[in-house]
């Protein structure tokens, strides 16, 4: 009977066996231990949920009607003993449980700072962390890597045992960055910066995606995430400096424009304030950064002035703004000078003037084409004269 | 200067030719076939000249149980509709690999996910729920109707617009794509121009009035109208349940229709609340959508708990174990749903120290749950357990939902959530709650109080094959979603690039087919049921051997539910009332004082649809118009003195003489 059971259990393992549970069994160091915590997680519950589900059957099968040599006690209805036992036996598990979540979140906060490259080994001075910043495009990724200068579209590299520190910000809408092989997921939210502190462990390619519904083409928002050797890392880089492609404001611009299922791209060489800026929406020429705004606001404000200190908006991203009933849409203007001013822009604007769209009607609808019928007002922009790689 | 065009948009707002979904074929053929339907149904109305019959006896009733037994109705033709939307994604999911794009495109699909949600949430499982609560909470207290008859009436009403409005998306125009909470800053205007999310927002609103509204009305009746004799420590569970399910409403609902607001506002006059730009913040909306939404989940399981605690113990013919530890769960539910709404939003990046309060709170809601669960283990045990329909599901109930406590416990985890958030393991938890908790106790429910509404019990063939095939459906469907939320596959995706997932959306999917004939068969079991009603009459009005107060009338009810108010000696009144060979009165009627029917309700709630209508089309003049009008009507209605009426003592005298001689022949044979 025994065996029977156990063959009747084999398809079970054979299909489990058969695919990749990479919640369970990932490749990075945070993911690891965020595994064991759901492991350890689910044993201290199951030591009550079987009993209860085991019980269950038990009690219903002993006491159906047809069995009338159960005992019968139709007034039976409290008994002290048991009430403490039903409600302590739950509580001892969320005591024990409580004080393994209070541990596990600081522990594993992705805002912390890694302790350990692995289990066996700690980090040390010269692990230096690889800074990546990530920004959810609609609906692409793209991934700036300040410390060489390059970028890289729909695709993540990093060398094996090295810290990586993700500052991540999204362009528009909220997205999360998620490899589940690597770590758990952040939210990446339009002018917020979230942070993930994560290593990978084990060569090999992983799957990255948005794991926060997007809009239309957030089913393609995947990326591959490449765990390398240090030398496999620097080539790539190589690979990435040699596609002679430059990501500045104009072509940022372009880039963020909506589209689905882009292929991977290289940047050679990226704007070293383009992150900052877009983390504080002002790519655009002639806007206020909310750096500037915030720092403004911590004096106090510029009061009854700040009302008329806004320009009318050519666009905002492509995208209809402007309620019904609402006012012409507009945007704080930069470039405001306080007397003794710390507060400076995000960036020397040395680029070119952004280009105002050709078409001048009112932008409505943001996203891909809906099928089977014709937008007519999709603007078109002039094409950028530095633009190499949108082509 | 007028142009056609501008009188157009005068006119017609935003809507255009264009807004038809014409070129959807599937929209088309769905189309065709409700409004084939809808001429047909319109055809035999007319045809059998029941308007009458039922505007008079149905839509202008104040009656709560048939307010009720309408909500159950309008839960039950909303249920097909929603799960026609999980039949299309669970088929567009099995497809859609290998560089298929399956079936749907975005534009349908993301559709197709938000309206399942929002209809699943807000027009099955609540109006099922306020139906229930509706026709059983008067009779378990012993009251003759509810506190408030017409703003019972105008609820119902105004819950069934948000259903219409929400349908009228389907034809005209489309529904939101934004995932069932809408999110900003997707559902702003800025990423979401159409007309959508307006349909979104009104629905709700309009929805949420009727919510709202039914909720002041029970904790008014649950407060005030109990039989004399019923202390608070003596109202059946189920009226207890009742009771904190609205006490959530009233004090979660009005944060939603904030949110809400404010979300409009955003999208109609240009505020900036949730904006990218201008100081907005969708965090904020975040935060306050699940302030409301948490609440929301125990706004449904609770009276769902209050079920099972019935038929547990009538099923086992045995007091109900703990009742009031049963009670003081109840209300730690209700008060600790307040303390964990950001455990839906732990990948927001708030701090570990925020994340582990809200975790911990979160599990601690597990204990008074659990207790509950061990309170049915233990009324169970020595008791003599009928396994007819509503036990079944009460056990199956058990099984099921300690599933989906565990891992809902294990989602409270932040470090295990920030791997399974928005997997399909969550999907596969809050599915085994829902379905196995709340629609599991639904169906109980039904199944249990059937006979109580219509004179017969329903058929227990069709039953138990409606029962096998959701339970055995239920677990093919969303187990696999389970394992693939641990493959790290992410929820609301459309297409897939890893063939290897392919096998478990296909088992997924023959879980939903399950599901679909379970569906089917409690359809086929309710005209079986109408069919075979003379044999599976009871003329007791207590088929169960059951124990509280409802029982103790006849089944139907008479519209005064009870010809004289029952004193109350024990919480499981009628059980002690039986013990005590309670006598029925059968002399000394008087008239009864009852409500009058009033079409006032159906107006406004017209007037609201309209209203919603205009304003999600921009069509100013009939948003303006209908306001008016419906400003003009609810003041018209405050002038109607004719608001009740007495029911003659003769009439009572031979409605309780019927039932004595029903009685009498029910005893003989």
């Amino acid at each position: 009977m025994r065996y029977w059971k156990t063959l009747a259990l084999l398809p079970l393992g054979f299909a489990l066996g058969g695919c990749n549970l990479v919640v369970l069994a990932p490749s990075g160091d945070v993911a690891a231990q965020q595994r064991d915590l759901v492991i350890i997680a689910t044993v201290l519950m199951l030591l009550i949920v079987v009993p209860v589900m085991v019980a269950t059957a038990m009690i219903a099968w002993r006491y159906r009607q047809s069995n009338q040599a159960a005992t019968y006690t139709p007034d039976w209805d409290h008994s002290t003993q048991l009430e403490l036992l039903i409600w302590a036996a739950p509580l001892l598990i969320i005591i024990c449980l409580g004080a393994v979540t209070w541990m596990g979140t600081h522990l594993l906060d992705p805002y912390r700072t890694l302790g350990r490259i692995s289990a066996d080994r700690a980090v040390t001075p010269q692990d230096k962390p690889l800074e990546v910043n990530v920004v959810a495009l609609d609906w692409k990724w793209l991934f700036i890597y300040p410390e060489y200068g390059v970028a890289s579209l729909n695709e993540l590299a990093a060398p094996v045992n090295r810290p990586l520190d993700f500052r991540i910000t999204s362009s528009s809408v909220m997205n999360s960055f998620y490899i589940p092989a690597l770590a758990g997921q952040i939210y990446a939210m339009p002018g917020m910066q979230s942070r993930l502190h994560a290593v990978i462990n084990k060569p090999g390619v992983y799957r990255g995606f948005s794991a926060n519904y997007s809009g239309a083409g957030f089913s393609g928002m995947r990326f591959a995430f490449h765990g390398l050797s240090d030398a496999e890392f620097s080539s790539w880089v190589e690979k990435a400096k040699a596609s002679g492609n430059q990501l500045g404001k104009p072509e940022y611009l372009t880039l963020e424009r909506p589209s689905a299922n882009e292929p991977v791209r290289y940047y050679a060489s990226v704007d070293s304030d383009l992150f900052r800026a877009i983390l504080n929406m002002c790519v655009e020429t002639g806007k206020m950064c909310m750096s500037e705004m915030m720092a403004i606001d911590a004096r106090g404000g510029m009061g009854m002035a700040g009302i008329s200190n806004t320009l009318p908006l050519a666009y905002d991203k492509f995208a209809g703004r402007g309620a019904v009933f609402g006012a012409e849409p507009s945007f704080v203007a930069g470039g405001v000078c306080l007397p003794g001013d710390q507060v400076t822009r995000m960036a020397e604007d040395s680029s070119p003037t952004v280009l105002a769209p050709l078409d001048w009607t009112p932008l409505q609808g943001r996203g891909l084409d809906r099928p089977g019928l014709m937008r007519p007002s999709k603007a078109s922009f002039i094409p950028l004269p530095t633009s190499k790689s949108n082509s | 200067m007028f142009d056609t065009a501008n009188l157009t948009k005068l006119i017609f707002g935003r809507l255009t030719l264009e807004s038809l979904p014409l070129h959807e074929p599937i929209i088309v053929g769905t189309f065709a076939m409700v409004a084939l339907g809808g001429l047909a149904l319109f055809g035999a109305l007319t045809y059998f000249r029941l308007w009458g019959y039922l505007w008079k006896e149905w839509f202008t009733t104040v009656d709560h149980k048939r307010i009720g037994i309408m909500y159950m109705v309008l839960g039950i033709v909303m249920l097909l509709r929603g799960f026609a939307d999980a039949l299309m994604m669970r088929l567009q999911q099995a497809i859609a690999f290998n560089g298929s794009e399956g079936y749907l495109n975005s534009h349908h699909y993301d559709q197709v996910f938000t309206a399942h949600g929002v209809i699943m949430i807000f027009f099955v499982a609540m109006p099922l729920v306020t139906g229930l609560m509706n026709y059983v909470v008067p009779l378990q207290i012993g009251a003759r109707d509810v506190s408030f008859p017409f703003l019972n009436n105008f609820s119902f009403w105004m819950t069934t617009s948000g259903a219409v409005l929400v349908m009228c998306s389907l034809f005209v125009g489309e529904f939101a794509r934004t995932g069932w909470l809408a999110y900003p800053p997707l559902s702003n205007l800025s990423y979401s121009p159409d007309v959508g999310v307006d349909y979104y927002i009104w629905a709700l609103q309009v929805a949420g009035v009727g919510t709202l509204l039914s909720g002041v009305n029970l904790i008014c009746t649950i407060v005030k109208m109990r039989a004399p004799g019923m202390t608070m420590m003596k109202m059946p569970v189920f009226t207890w349940t009742s009771l904190c399910t609205n006490v959530l409403i009233v004090a979660s609902f009005p944060v939603l229709t904030a949110v809400l607001a404010l979300l409009s506002l955003d999208r109609y006059v240009g505020t900036n609340f949730f904006t990218n730009d201008f100081g907005g913040d969708p965090m904020m909306y975040v935060n306050l959508i699940w302030i409301w939404g948490h609440p929301e989940v125990y706004i449904l399981i609770l009276p769902a708990f209050g079920i099972f605690s019935e038929v547990t113990s009538t099923f086992s013919g045995k007091r109900l174990f703990g009742y009031t530890s049963m009670v003081y769960a109840t209300v730690v539910i209700t008060i600790l749903s307040y303390l964990v709404w950001l455990h839906h939003f732990f990948t927001m990046g708030s701090g570990a120290s925020v994340n582990s309060f809200f975790g911990i709170t979160t599990m601690i809601i597990s204990i008074p749950t659990g207790a509950k669960m061990f309170n049915w283990l233990f009324t169970m045990y020595r008791g003599r357990i009928r396994f007819e329909l509503p036990m079944m599901w009460t056990v199956a109930f058990m099984l099921t939902f300690v599933i989906g406590g565990m891992t809902g416990v294990l989602l409270a985890v932040p470090p295990a959530d920030f791997v399974l958030h928005n997997s399909l393991f969550l999907v596969a938890h809050f599915h085994n709650v829902i379905i196995g908790g709340v629609l599991f106790g639904l169906f109980a429910g039904i199944a249990y109080w059937f006979p109580k509404a219509f004179g017969f019990k329903l058929d227990p063939f069709w039953g138990k094959m409606s029962f096998w095939f959701w339970t055995v459906g239920f677990y093919f469907a969303f187990m696999p979603l389970y394992v693939l939320g641990l493959m790290g596959v992410t929820r609301r995706l459309r297409t897939f690039d890893d063939p290897s997932l392919q096998i478990w959306f296909i088992i997924a999917g023959i879980g939903a087919f399950m599901i679909l004939l379970g569906i089917a068969s409690f359809l086929i079991q309710i005209a079986v049921s109408v069919l075979r009603r003379e044999q599976l009459v009871d003329t007791t009005g207590d088929p169960w051997d059951a124990r509280t107060l409802e029982w103790a009338t006849s089944s139907p009810p008479p519209a005064y539910n009870f010809a004289f108010t029952p004193v109350i000696h024990d919480n499981d009144a009628w059980w002690d009332m039986k013990r005590r060979f309670y006598a029925r009165p059968l002399t000394g009627f008087k008239a009864i004082h009852m409500p009058s029917n009033t079409g006032t309700g159906v107006i406004l709630a017209g007037l609201s649809t309209t209203m919603a209508f205009g304003l999600i089309w921009y069509m100013w003049w009939m948003a303006a118009g209908s306001f008016v009008a419906l400003l003009a009507v609810a003041i018209g209605h405050t002038f109607n003195y004719h608001r009740s009426f007495h029911i003659p003592a003769d009439e009572v005298v031979s409605v309780e003489r019927a039932r004595t001689e029903l009685l009498a022949a029910g005893a003989k044979s």
